[in-house]
């Protein structure tokens, strides 16, 4: 009886838990595609007792609907609950008009569950796939993602990033004083976790390729400096201690070095520091500002922001050489740039008329197009699989997260219910 | 308080004897006269002029880090207290909100910089001079308005 008790009020708790973490970023979807794929995931059976602390076929849907590519059926618009593909009766789901249907059924593990889920095509009559997820006992969210990932996968043929997550600075007043954060989340929003809180301002996160590391600018020795950081121990190390700025680092793809900004010299250059031997390589000999390094995904170049054309433009920089060629030429502020993973997309914060916006650029033909409309946009971070970024923007004098597909045609908000947050950035695959 | 005065005098010929170190064109009898600084500074600390706070902020516009001619009367006056003086000095540059954030953590610096090359061309021990930029992370005023950013786009000069 006791330990029932016990059992319960655990179950409560995690309940409660992933409320609180549910109310910090709400999606909200401004915009999708004119033609999204109407899919149906049916509510999963359950097999075990209790009830679940999550509702793993809602966050499925919620997680189709934000890539704007599906329009997910609602619950109260479903005919019939089907919870596997023999019970699917495509003629009702056809009135619908639904394309999709996806059944699922949950079963009680030694420490945990497991998933069996179908995607059956309405139209072709076919079952697609059934599949398998298992994960601990609070790894429903998870569950759900994975799920979530190979669907869109299977019908999209574009590899998912529902289970990839996001690191962004949130700050806020604590006792009247500025207090910032370093906050890890599920891409959603969803579950947040402060991996370190500061007194002093934080800028810059960057994560490791491999998704264990992260790196970032701290103001807590009453300087810049740079420090990387293992989110799984919290074992910490401070990379830099130069005179003047340490700042913007970015890890190369295949983890070794480090690519970041120094002003030892007088004024900021370019550096590398290979991360195995602990030695910086200056890359960058201009009198003028050369900063925001990110790497070309064969690590072979860097982009960078220099002004060194008198405006703020990007810049490629080829590493064996030494050789700068100038990539933006459209507006008179281009800074920031992040390389889509196929290394043919450039992002960037781009002024036009006197706005500041995300904009891409097709890095071989040059044309540009801006992607947003809201107001101060900064810090685009590219997913991993290159569908859609996400950015900071300020609604009101608050700063919030937004999301947007490369092709522009995706847009949503994750507005945070507590403080400012901002420099969100998207993780890498974690597998 | 006179160990305190006693600590100063101590401090300032040692900063005496290592700018008379450095300086390769000076002769002997300058370097005599500067050991010989530190007294006049300690008597001339209680007169009225330095007891009148001077404004600690200067101002700049958008992307620019140029010293407007206000600026750089308020910077003269600054170097003139400082000049001979072994007190240490942060000069904290910031941006305002507009643009990226690390080529604002550089502009801040570059402005930083503008006051610290003015005050050394002044006399000012560049050595006593620390440049920290902060770029848009703390500024001096919230909001989106073009009077709080003006009031960001700043160097501040901490004693």
């Amino acid at each position: 009886m006791i330990k029932n008790l016990l059992k319960l009020v655990s179950l409560v708790a995690v309940a409660m838990l992933s409320l609180e973490a549910r109310a910090q970023l709400v999606v909200d979807i401004t915009s999708g595609i004119d033609d999204p794929t109407p899919i149906a995931v049916a509510p999963f059976s359950w097999s075990g007792t209790g009830v679940l602390s999550e509702d793993v076929s809602d966050i499925i849907s919620a997680d189709l609907r934000r890539s704007g590519l599906f329009a997910p059926v609602p619950k109260e618009d479903m005919l019939s609950f089907p919870k596997a593909p023999d019970e699917v009766i495509f003629r009702d789901w056809r009135i619908l008009g639904t394309e999709y249907v996806v059944t699922g059924r949950i079963e009680p593990q030694a420490s945990g569950y497991l998933l069996t889920f179908d995607l059956v095509n309405i139209f072709g009559q076919q079952t697609m796939f059934t599949k398998q997820v298992s994960g601990g006992s609070r790894q429903l969210r998870d569950i759900a993602h994975r799920a979530a990932d190979e669907i869109y996968e299977a019908i999209t043929g574009i590899r998912g990033a529902f289970s990839t997550e996001m690191i962004y600075v949130q700050e806020e007043q604590r006792g009247g004083r500025p207090s910032y954060s370093l906050v890890r989340s599920d891409i959603d929003g969803a579950r947040p976790k402060v991996i370190r809180r500061f007194s002093a301002p934080v800028m810059s996160p960057s994560w490791s390729p491999d998704g264990q590391d992260v790196a970032y600018v701290s103001f807590e020795t009453g300087r810049p400096a740079i420090f990387r950081e293992n989110l799984r121990t919290g074992a910490r190390q401070q990379l830099t201690n130069f005179k003047g700025i340490n700042s913007s680092p970015t890890w190369s793809p295949d983890g070794t070095k480090m690519a970041m900004v120094l002003s030892k010299d007088g004024n900021p250059e370019i550096y590398v520091l290979d991360l195995r031997t602990g030695k910086f390589t200056r890359m960058t000999r201009h009198f003028s500002i050369d900063t925001e390094p990110n790497w070309m995904p064969d690590g072979k170049s860097l982009v960078f922001t220099s002004d060194r054309g008198g405006k703020p433009q990007i810049y490629q920089l080829t590493l064996a050489t030494g050789q700068v060629d100038r990539l933006t030429f459209d507006g008179d502020y281009n800074a920031r740039p992040r390389v889509s993973p196929d290394g043919k997309t450039l992002v960037m914060v781009h002024r036009s008329r006197g706005v500041f916006t995300i904009a891409t650029m097709d890095i071989v033909s040059g044309r540009m197009r801006v992607l947003t409309e809201t107001r101060l946009d900064e810090s685009p971070s590219i997913a991993p699989n290159g569908a859609m970024l996400m950015y900071a923007t300020k609604r009101g004098d608050k700063g919030i997260l937004a999301a947007v597909s490369l092709d522009a045609g995706v847009k949503y908000r994750l507005p945070s219910r507590q403080g400012d947050v901002r420099e969100p950035a998207w993780s890498p695959y974690f597998d | 308080m006179f160990k305190s005065v006693k600590t100063g005098l101590g401090l300032a010929c040692v900063l005496a004897v290592m700018a008379g170190c450095s300086s390769t064109d000076t002769d002997d009898t300058a370097q005599q006269e500067m050991a010989q600084q530190p007294e006049p500074v300690v008597e001339t600390a209680p007169e009225p002029e330095t007891a009148v706070p001077l404004d600690n902020v200067v101002y700049f516009d958008f992307d620019q880090s140029l010293l407007k001619p206000e600026t750089r009367e308020l910077l003269i006056q600054h170097a003139d207290r400082l000049r001979g003086s072994a007190q240490a000095v942060r000069l904290e540059g910031h941006a305002d909100e507009l643009g990226t954030r690390e080529y604002n953590l550089a502009l801040g610096e570059r402005r930083a910089n503008a006051v610290r090359d003015f005050l050394v061309l002044q006399g000012v021990d560049a050595a006593s001079l620390e440049v920290i930029s902060y770029g848009e992370e703390r500024p001096a005023q919230a909001g989106s308005s073009e009077s709080a950013r003006a009031m960001n786009r700043r160097v501040v000069i901490v004693k």
